[in-house]
């Protein structure tokens, strides 16, 4: 599982780091001249220590019993061979050849054949106490002409001296062997030579014998500890003269392909930035942020407590991608793939399609399998390898199990850096401990992710609900909305806020909420109808009373027309008679006579 | 050790015979190249006329021996015969050690 290819590259950090140090190497003419280094090829180092170690100085490299000197030192000679045509000198104290041969052939260096092509020369020093007379003043000639003929016999460019402190135990005089030891290192420089010396860690000092006080350009310390069974290798730069490095203890690992340092964070925040966002595959939460989704290149957390649903939400996240045609790693730290597989058929997401269509790999581990540090390693080779564009770890939370939490976010802060350069996506999930850890400093990880999902439980009425509000979102706007986050067999939705008086309703009292409110407005249409009747009989009741006033006023009316009538014929009837009597009156009563006749 | 190095001591003594075969090997004619010549022929002179062969090599010129014999700290003697190897260096100014170390009283 772990026999790969792991070719570890930071592009960018390369970059800069080449940009920084070679440019001014090569004008030195312009610019005033800094310390040339001299590139290791061991992954990593060459990053924190901006381009290598000082060309042409001896560094000294301590540290305890298996920490890994030897190794270190090995490889620096191996890469310059191989991959930047320095061939180099490896000076033995303590393993003779063969022995060094075999324990580096299970790196892959194959140190006979690059004897043979004369890259590498190994050099085995002994020297044994009991053999040895001393019998009055010397000096260490004789090292130096052996070390003098391997390099100049190569043309070698470094050289390593493993572990020289041996000659210590070999001999006596310590006045001797001091002087010949700085005598030594200044040839070394004389030389030319880029040398790394090691030492072994002394109690008070930095390697027993106080090397350091002879090499005191730059002095790297290797350090193995075992916290809670599981070991982690520290690398950490002690001292490096005239130069800016990084002055962290660095995690490091030795596996298959030699040594690779971790830089813990890198030293710019300079990676690149996409503002294309990608759905969340859930169609309701994308409409939770303004953009509708993601940003591509960015980190999510989805935090919650167990059992709400947080590997669904990485699920239907991934199985969107997939649909669109992106390639996803999941790495799943608690399921097995069949598992996540299985579990998310029974909602909807046919994940084993993906599978096969090649856009979808899963990595799945126990977090106790190994350090963090190896998990970080596995998890930069899987997506080395496999190139995804959107990555889900599932759940974070239980790396924890195999390291402190400061451990884990150190781990994640890295993991986050190394995915943000590689503009890949990630979603992680971690599960709140409701009463351990308060949901602000979830992991400390909030302040590295750009999106931050919180998933809470809901308990009320004797059941349990799940609300799921956006917490952070860094770069656009988001609802600020608890929502109810609801799985069934169709996937995952997210049901409309619902606000009764008491506040939030979820669950069943929500329905039975909705069912009541549904009876009130029955209720309320059919009072509404009572008084549409009522009113339609008042109106009805009045109008008859209109009716029945306009009939009275009508007979008044009429009344009143009667007498008016009256009057008026009465008046034109004395009107007439009046015209009579007159009529009567001018004539002689014959005529009146006559006119009664008539 | 000790032990040993005292059944040989005896059988030494009574091989009377026995040629010794040294090598002293010095880088360069330096002042400590030159001490431990003289040093180590007065020595060889006085207990063993006639006994013995010595070969003075200079590393300087010939690196190569350097490397098959395994020298760190010049001057080194070396004595090949008879058994067993012992290696002495210094400039052979404690007589007593360089005679302790060739087995001789």
């Amino acid at each position: 599982m772990w026999i790969q290819i792991n070719i570890f590259i930071f592009p960018l950090h390369y970059q800069y780091s080449m940009s920084s140090t070679l440019p001014s190497q090569q004008n030195s003419d312009n610019h005033l001249a800094t310390l040339p280094k001299t590139l290791t090829g061991i992954t990593g180092l060459d990053e924190i220590t901006l381009g290598g170690l000082p060309t042409g100085r001896p560094t000294l490299i301590c540290g305890g019993t298996g920490c890994g000197k030897t190794l270190f030192s090995l490889e620096f000679l191996v890469r310059g061979a191989q991959e930047y045509g320095e061939p180099g000198v490896f000076m033995a104290f303590e393993e003779k050849p063969q022995e060094l041969t075999m324990n580096v052939a299970s790196l892959g260096f194959n140190l006979a054949e690059l004897q043979k092509e004369k890259k590498i020369k190994i050099d085995y020093v002994h020297i044994d106490r009991s053999e040895i007379e001393e019998t009055g003043e010397y000096d260490l000639e004789g090292l130096f002409i052996r070390l003098g003929y391997a390099i100049d016999s190569i043309g070698a460019k470094r050289v390593v001296l493993d572990t020289i402190e041996n000659l210590f135990a070999g001999l006596t005089d310590l006045g001797i062997l001091r002087a010949e030891l700085r005598r030594l290192f200044g040839w070394l420089k004389e030389k030319g030579v880029t040398a790394i010396i090691t030492g072994e860690t002394g109690e008070k000092t930095l390697t027993r014998q106080g090397l350091e006080e002879y090499v005191s350009d730059c002095v790297i310390l290797l350090d193995h500890r075992i916290i809670n069974q599981i070991s982690t290798r520290r690398l950490r730069i002690i001292k490096y003269r005239g130069t800016v490095h990084g002055t962290n203890e660095y995690p490091f690992l030795i596996d298959e392909e030699g040594i690779s340092v971790l830089p813990v964070t890198s030293l710019l925040l300079d990676k690149p930035v996409s503002s294309e966002c990608i759905p969340t595959g859930i169609t309701a939460l994308d409409e939770m942020f303004s953009r509708g989704g993601y940003y591509r290149g960015s980190s999510i957390l989805a935090s919650g407590t167990a059992g709400t649903g947080k590997t669904s939400i990485a699920a239907s996240f991934v199985n969107q991608a997939c649909l669109n045609g992106e390639r996803c790693l999941f790495f799943g730290f608690e399921e097995s793939p069949q598992q996540i597989i299985r579990n998310m058929g029974s909602i909807g997401m046919n994940l084993q399609s993906h599978v096969d269509a090649g856009l979808l790999s899963f990595y799945a581990s126990r977090p106790t399998l190994y350090g963090l540090e190896m998990h970080l390693v596995a998890i930069h080779k899987a997506i080395k390898k496999f190139k995804p564009q959107v990555v889900v770890l599932d759940p974070i939370t239980n790396l924890i199990t195999i390291g402190s939490v400061s451990e884990v976010k150190a781990m994640l802060v890295r993991l986050i850096d190394f995915l943000q350069v590689e503009q890949i996506t990630v979603m992680f999930t971690a599960l709140t401990l409701n009463n351990i850890i308060n949901e602000q400093t979830d992991e400390g990880v909030s302040s590295l992710v750009d999106a931050w999902l919180l998933i809470k439980d809901i308990e009320m009425n004797g059941e349990r609900n799940k609300g799921l509000y956006v917490m952070k979102s860094r770069g656009m706007k988001h609802s600020n909305q608890v929502r109810e986050f609801v799985i069934g067999e169709e996937g995952l939705s997210l049901l409309d806020v619902y606000l009764g008086p008491e506040g939030i309703l979820t669950g069943s009292a929500r329905e039975a909420h909705k069912l009541e409110e549904q009876t009130g407005q029955k209720l309320h249409t059919n009072a509404l109808d009572r008084k549409d009747r009522e009113l339609e009989r008042k109106r009805k009741v009045l109008e008859s009373k209109i009716d029945s006033l306009r009939t009275e006023f009508e007979s008044t009316e009429e009344e009143l027309n009667k007498i008016y009538t009256e009057e008026k014929i009465k008046n034109e009837v004395i009107l007439q008679t009046r015209e009579q009597m007159k009529n009567l009156r001018s004539r002689p009563s014959g005529s009146e006579n006559e006119n009664f006749k008539r | 050790m000790v032990i040993e190095n005292g059944e040989d001591y005896n059988n030494w003594n009574t091989n009377e015979d026995s040629v010794y075969q040294l090598r002293l090997f010095v880088a360069g004619a330096s002042s400590l190249s030159i001490r431990a010549i003289n040093n180590l022929k007065s020595i060889l002179t006085e207990h063993l006329e006639g006994r013995y062969e010595l070969e003075v090599i200079d590393i300087h010129q010939q690196p190569l021996i350097a490397l098959s014999e395994d020298i760190t700290a010049v001057p080194m003697l070396v004595k090949k015969f008879p058994a067993p190897n012992r290696k002495l260096i210094g400039d052979m100014s404690d007589t007593a050690k360089v005679l302790r170390g060739l087995s001789i009283k």
